[in-house]
């Protein structure tokens, strides 16, 4: 019995040719074949969202899908955002806000906010949209609502709203 | 070096980098995903297999048989080690459960096998097809039934303490307060699994590993693999947090061994998310009893505090009286612990333990009895502040500002606008707020470190310190360039590596003050070949803007250092100050919540913590301990519970999703202060830990402002709308 498929996408730019075991989700294609380990594994069920990662521009729990359905695909994750040296607003914000503690969450953290503030331009509302006639706007509410699905256990939720709140008002 | 008599001026108190809002050193690695973590390292080189665990689905008893052939037959397998193979091992010097080996089952998913594939797919799949047989025994689950057998543990862990005749004084003062509190199991919940890798080469061992404790693990690895410390190298640059829940070896790190051993390849291991909250250890549960008596103008004449918790036969207890010894005064005290025998997991150290559910109960008491003497409840603490040990009034705090706290933060937070019980209404929310004492001791542990002055005139330091999440790697930057006249980007930090000196490692809020205190330790010891190295004399000598300058001649530091370099390495000893001098850390948590008149959800409005912590040594670090603790309690006050099955004996929900810690959406806007002050007894650093601080009171402060909103009154945490909604008005 053949248990393996190929697979091909773009992971930050780069494509990816990978022939992988069918039950391979995102995640472990991610960080044990491709060794992009920034990519973090916390829970492994969609619990955590140490795993969020950017497909085709929106966020998705990377242990929540397997590679095998993501031919053709386009994946951005934390290394592609920035790097040392050269970092995305939103990575350098985190550092400026001292939003992380462990680091553990934060990659998941960081692509998820860069995901939310898209989320809000395209006016796709939470559970924190109070007028669903207006457009949406970026406020405190809406990016607590809208990042909580990315845990901390280290607690550094109030240094990363001030991150996200800055990188958004930032933008034009 | 021996710290045995108060610090007096010295090079960190040119507070130039110490104690400079300095972002962490560390910050692009982690928020670039560069940061590699135990499970993440990788040799290109190196095939490595993958191993998954199997756990124990019973909770007390024994294996009568295990069936490994279809697990061995099934596809990429490499090896299969089950405890019966390996047979009983010598369990680690800090672990009372036993990790593996031998057919005994103590706790439900203790691991019983691991088996090793070429995929974690395939391990995944192998590992489900291991068959077990069972002799089940019946266990004791159940805190409030096994309290009632609870025993008196041994002298070592300070059962019972005494001063004065607390039961005359009691049934004698005109004021009274009796109340029982209950504080669940909570698991740590870091966000990295417990990982390591395992690599052998003859009978030497690496592990890749993420721990807090350096040399612990070391020698208990070594002690349950039956091996020589000195055949081990250990490794955990980073930790995906810990909370106390990785300070002693963990049974990822011995799985790893035997499969790697197995297997002849390097193996990886991580816990799945559900296998932690059962396998690992966690905050034990108790039940508490504080009773206080005082005079109508609100002193404290008599003050008891007994506390019940479970833990496996030789487990410790839950030290949840600790600081009612210390907090308040009071003339007549007593405190007592017992230890109720349960066969649930190990329970053992989370963050602040002791501290932190001995405050969840005792800061409810202090406003349950503010109330009856109807004096404020900061007011009521203020009357009760001691400057000395209540137990042994000849021995001073080495410095106690919680007043100062308290004051500073009751101004901050506007306290004086605060009102009676259910007085405050805004729409469907009823707004209270409420106040707690924060209180957690500061501790000292030995701390060596090794630094070395390169040809370059960059200043690198060694020490198996660790860094998790708590800012390890950049106070001790700031502490090298401190003594070495540097700018900050001219030292390199390296940790957690054990062949490094020993440091004092991450828990109990010692690891800033300790490991900053064997830093300055070994930088003296640089300073020294510096001064030698150049004929200067050592006592005249000052290192500044990089050069090290005697008199009128001033030398570059690389030059100093020649094409050689040179090399400092000590380790701070401590001598009796801490027995000399009670050294304890002080707080104030201000909350306010509203409360849904409907509903009973609880929403957290305002936080303020006002700090009174020795130096500071890094005020972003130091207070991003504060807020991280500070959410880790909303938690703890609202909704973080273990749920025990007490028939077949295991925490139900084992994973993030059933286990609820804070989430963005519950926390708001958090302010922390932190009092100006240092405190010589501590350390030359002067400084004291913070890291625990934060979560001590945080829930009570919480629950008092529930009490404050609602008029309801809550003494069994999590404070869940269930516990509330039954004492709220009624809404038509």
């Amino acid at each position: 019995m053949n248990y393996k498929t190929e697979v091909s996408f773009t992971v930050n730019g780069e494509e990816q040719l990978l022939n992988v075991d069918n039950r391979t989700t995102l995640l472990d294609a991610l960080r044990e074949h491709l060794h992009l380990t920034g990519t973090k594994k916390g829970c492994d069920h969609g619990q955590c969202g140490a795993c969020t990662v950017l497909v085709d521009g929106r966020r998705i729990n990377a242990c929540l899908t397997l590679a095998v359905m993501h031919e053709g695909d386009n994946i951005t994750t934390i290394e592609g955002l920035g790097a040392p040296g050269d970092l995305h607003p939103m990575q350098a914000a985190f550092v400026k806000h001292d939003g992380f503690q462990c680091g553990y969450c934060t990659p998941g953290q960081i692509c998820s906010s860069v995901a939310v503030l898209e989320e809000i331009k395209a006016n796709i509302p939470s559970h924190a949209t109070s007028d669903l006639t207006q457009q949406t706007k970026v406020s405190d509410a809406e990016i607590r609502e809208r990042m909580s699905g990315n845990l901390c256990r280290c607690g550094a939720y109030s240094n990363i709203l001030d991150a996200i709140v800055e990188v958004a008002e930032a933008r034009p | 070096m021996q710290f045995d008599t108060p610090a007096t001026t010295n090079p960190i108190d040119r507070m130039k980098v110490v104690g400079k809002p300095i972002h962490r050193i560390d910050g692009q690695s982690k928020t670039t995903g560069r940061a590699k973590y135990a499970y993440e390292w990788h040799d290109a080189d190196i095939a490595y297999a993958y191993g998954y665990p199997v756990g124990s689905a019973i909770a007390k008893g024994r294996i009568t048989s295990m069936d490994t052939s279809a697990a061995k037959a099934a596809p990429g397998v490499l090896a299969v080690v089950t405890t019966l193979d390996v047979g009983d091992l010598k369990k680690g010097q800090f672990n009372t459960a036993s990790l593996f080996g031998g057919s005994q089952i103590q706790h439900y998913h203790q691991a019983i096998a691991v088996v090793v594939a070429e995929t974690f797919e395939q391990a995944r799949s192998a590992a489900s097809l291991i068959k077990v047989d069972y002799a089940e025994e019946q266990g004791v689950f159940d805190l409030e039934v096994a309290a009632e057998k609870a025993v008196k543990p041994d002298e070592s862990q300070q059962p019972d303490s005494a001063a004065g005749d607390f039961d005359a004084a009691f049934r004698a003062a005109p004021v009274t307060l009796d109340a029982r509190y209950a504080t669940p199991d909570q698991s740590h919940a870091m966000m990295e699994p417990h990982a390591s890798i395992a690599a052998w080469n003859g009978d030497e061992v690496t592990l890749w590993t993420s721990s807090q404790m350096i040399d612990w693990w070391r020698g208990d690895f070594a002690q349950t693999l039956g091996i020589d410390k000195e055949k081990v190298h250990l490794m955990s640059p980073f930790i995906g947090g810990g909370f106390g829940g990785k300070l002693f070896l963990r049974v990822d790190a011995v799985l790893a061994a035997f499969g790697a051993k197995a297997c002849g390849c390097p193996v990886k291991v991580a816990l799945p998310r559900p296998f932690i909250a059962n396998n690992t250890t966690h905050r034990p549960a108790t039940l508490q009893r504080i009773r206080i008596g005082a005079e109508r103008d609100g002193k404290i004449t008599a003050i008891g505090h007994e506390s019940w918790s479970g833990n496996l036969p030789d487990g410790s207890l839950e030290t949840a009286v600790m600081q009612t010894r210390l907090l308040y005064a009071g003339e007549n005290r007593m405190t007592a612990m017992r230890l109720a025998a349960l066969d649930l997991p190990e329970g053992n150290a989370m963050r602040a333990p002791g501290e932190a559910p001995g405050l969840m109960a005792l800061e409810i008491a202090i406003d349950e009895m503010a109330e009856k003497l109807g004096i404020d409840p900061i007011e009521f603490r203020i009357i009760n502040d001691t400057q000395v040990d209540p137990e042994n009034p000849e021995r001073p705090f080495s410095h106690r500002d919680l007043i100062g706290c308290l004051k500073l933060g009751a101004e901050r937070f506007g306290w004086d606008a605060r009102k009676a019980p259910a007085a405050r209404r805004e729409g469907n929310w009823m707004i209270g707020v409420g106040v707690a004492a924060a209180f957690r001791n500061n501790l000292v542990l030995p701390s060596g470190a090794r630094v070395r002055l390169g040809s370059d005139g960059i200043v690198t330091v060694e020490t198996d310190m660790t860094d998790i999440g708590t800012g390890s790697y950049t106070i001790i930057a700031q502490t090298a360039a401190e003594m070495m006249g540097v700018n900050i980007d001219k030292v390199a930090v390296q940790l957690g590596d054990s062949r490094f000196p020993v440091s004092a490692g991450s828990g109990g809020q010692f690891g800033a003050n300790s490991s900053t205190s064997g830093v300055y330790a070994a930088c003296i010891k640089l300073r020294e070949a510096v001064a030698r190295k150049l004929g200067f004399n050592s006592a005249d000598v000052v290192f500044e803007d990089g050069n090290v300058r005697s008199g009128n001649r001033t030398v570059p530091l690389a030059e100093a250092a020649g094409a050689d370099g040179l090399v400092g390495e000590d380790t701070m000893t401590w001598g009796d100050l801490t027995e000399t001098h009670q050294q304890s850390t002080f707080g104030g948590h201000f909350v306010e919540v509203g409360v849904d008149v409907a509903t009973g959800e609880t929403r957290i409005r305002r936080m303020l913590a006002v700090c009174a912590a020795g130096r500071i040594l890094n005020p972003i670090t130091a207070r991003s301990q504060m807020i991280g603790a500070m959410t880790m309690g909303a938690g703890g006050a609202l909704s973080e519970e273990l749920a025990v099955d007490t028939r077949r004996g295991f925490f139900v929900n084992h994973d993030l999703a059933g286990y609820e810690i804070a989430v963005h959406a519950d926390i708001p806007h958090q302010e922390v202060i932190f009092m100006d002050e240092t405190d010589p007894y501590s350390s030359p650093m002067k400084a004291k830990g913070v890291g625990e601080l934060g979560l001590c009171g945080v829930a009570a402060a919480i629950a008092n402002a529930i009490y404050n909103a609602t008029g309801v009154r809550v003494r069994d945490y999590p404070i869940t709308l269930d516990k509330l909604i039954g004492g709220l008005p009624d809404v038509a």
